[in-house]
């Protein structure tokens, strides 16, 4: 009985998610050719000219998804979705090596302050350095190293995904009360049980949070690290071509564009239904 | 006789230099098996800590401390002594059976005896029929009696108690003090009871220890000498009142 309850209120939820993402959509689309008709009409420019040369039609946008990209080639959008799976592989590898490595430093530092002391500053450091100047290193190091080149994409996109979980991991292995640490204590457990038995489980709703911002940096860092290194196939490649034609076909970026945040979105909700699978709802922080 | 606690002059300091301050002093206390002992006075007198240095969660800094005849860090490794406190700590995250399960995990109970001793210590705290709520499905009370359940799923010989009633409202709390002083009765184990209640002292007590503050100490002890069997008749009865009134005059005297 609760069980079928419960069926019909999630199938609702999911109906009423479905028609709020419409109305988005339609919103948006409004905005945007409401801001091209007034703008046109009183022959305004600034801050975006209306014309179709900066600011195509949705319509235009939504048509060239469906236009051969090249010609007799297959359509863009089965283009760019071929090309966003490329990029979504490694953005994954990227956001599973720099999760372990964030959560590693996690535990590392919360439980030797010395090393927290240590490392703590350079772990910040890294983060204000712009990927763009990292990327080109990884690159050449990588191709010297023999290392293929969609992992030395993936080494970019951990880089830019590791930073969120270390904060995020050592707020949630330091959020059991003092009370629980000192039960463990009283049952003589060792570190390991304290860690994984305590520590753990309470930082799952922090890690989780962390992990959903990292999905959608390792996407911008496996698009990012495509470009030094030239490399086709991904999605990196298409948005740089494509912003280079941009004042011929200025369509085709805003198009790729919409796919590069769908691959981002797809990675994010990923993330959520692990999070629902593993998280119980009173635990969830809200994002 | 081995003593479960055995205190002989037990000091603690916390923090060093200009900036010490005393926390205890001078305790000298002798807790036999089966006694039920409430440290009862009022914040900062030291009971919680006095507590925690029985626990091998503090050192003490002077004195000679020795649980079962071993020091207390001897007794914390060999699981002598289970714990309760204020607020219930249990594991959100785990059901009320896999939070009673808990320390038998860290113990390495085999999995079979482990889901039996569960079953047994929910039935002793009659919350069988909750074994698979999560800990925010139940009441305050309720959470409560799973963390006694916890503490005692490893049989320890000794049960510390930091103001385990002292967040539920005055009718639970009088069924708590009830329920553990069935549990006691049925199982036979020492208590420790820090408390800041003076009826919930006298009513569960075999010995109430008054203490006072600055710095920490046992003023007075007040053998409560009413029948072993105690109900609501108990709380009705002209002896009771007596010791609630001897209690009180023992706290204000300290205050003084």
């Amino acid at each position: 009985m609760s069980e079928s309850a419960g069926k019909t209120s999630s199938s609702s939820k999911v109906v009423r998610g479905g028609f709020s993402i419409l109305a988005v959509i339609v919103a948006f689309v409004i905005l945007w050719e409401g801001y091209k008709f007034i703008w046109t009409a009183l022959e305004w420019t600034e801050p975006v000219n209306p014309s179709n040369r900066t600011l195509p039609h949705t319509w235009t946008i939504v048509g060239a998804l469906f236009q051969p990209a090249q010609r007799n080639g297959p359509i863009l959008l089965f283009v760019e979705l071929k090309a966003a799976i490329f990029t979504l592989r490694e953005a994954l590898v990227g956001f599973l090596i720099g999760g372990s490595i964030g959560f590693w430093l996690g535990v590392l530092f919360v439980r030797s302050q010395t090393a927290e002391r240590a490392f703590m500053p350079y772990v910040v450091a890294s983060q204000t350095v712009p990927i763009l100047a990292i990327a080109p290193m990884v690159v050449v190091w990588g191709g010297k190293l023999d290392i293929p080149q969609w992992l030395t994409v993936s080494v970019i996109a951990a880089y830019l995904t590791f930073f969120p979980v270390v904060i995020n991991t050592m707020r949630g292995l330091r959020s059991p009360q003092p009370t629980a640490v000192e039960l463990m204590r009283s049952y003589a457990s060792a570190p390991r049980e304290v860690l994984w038995k305590l520590q753990v489980p309470a930082a799952m709703p922090y890690i989780f949070t962390a992990l959903k911002v990292s999905a959608a940096a390792s996407v911008i860092g496996a698009i990012v690290g495509e470009l030094p290194a030239g490399f086709r196939g991904g999605l990196g490649r298409d948005l740089l071509q494509f912003s280079q034609q941009f004042t011929a076909a200025p369509q085709k970026l805003f198009a790729s564009v919409i796919v590069a945040g769908l691959a981002g979105m797809v990675f994010v909700g990923a993330i959520t239904l692990a999070e629902h699978r593993f998280v119980a709802a009173t635990r969830r922080q809200s994002t | 006789m081995t003593m479960v606690v055995d205190a002989r002059g037990v000091g603690k300091v916390f923090g060093g230099g200009a900036e010490a301050v005393q926390a205890l002093t001078g305790i000298d206390l002798e807790m036999e098996t089966g006694d039920f002992i409430s440290l009862i006075g009022p914040s900062g007198c030291g009971k919680s800590t006095l507590l925690r240095l029985v626990a091998d969660l503090l050192e003490p800094t002077s004195g000679e401390l020795l649980i079962n005849a071993k020091s207390p860090s001897r007794a914390r490794l060999d699981r002598d002594y289970g714990m309760v406190f204020q607020s219930a700590t249990l594991l959100d995250w785990r059901t009320v059976r896999k939070n009673v399960e808990l320390p038998l995990e860290i113990m390495d109970v085999p999995t079979e005896e482990r889901s039996k001793r569960a079953t047994e210590m929910l039935d002793l705290v009659q919350l069988d029929q909750f074994a698979d709520h999560y800990p925010w499905q139940l009441s305050g009370g309720m959470q409560q009696r799973v963390a006694i359940a916890r503490a005692l799923a490893f049989q320890p010989s000794l049960l510390l108690m930091d103001e385990p009633f002292g967040a539920l409202d005055e009718m639970t709390r009088e069924l708590m003090q009830q329920e553990v002083l069935r549990l006691w009765g049925e199982t036979g184990i020492s208590v420790v009871f820090v408390t800041h209640s003076i009826p919930e002292a006298v009513f569960l007590s075999t010995r109430v220890l008054v203490m006072t503050p600055r710095p920490g100490t046992i003023n007075t002890e007040i053998v409560i000498d009413l029948p072993a069997e105690r109900d609501l008749s108990t709380r009705e009865s002209p002896r009771y009142f007596e010791l609630i009134t001897e209690v009180r005059e023992a706290l204000r005297r300290g205050e003084s």
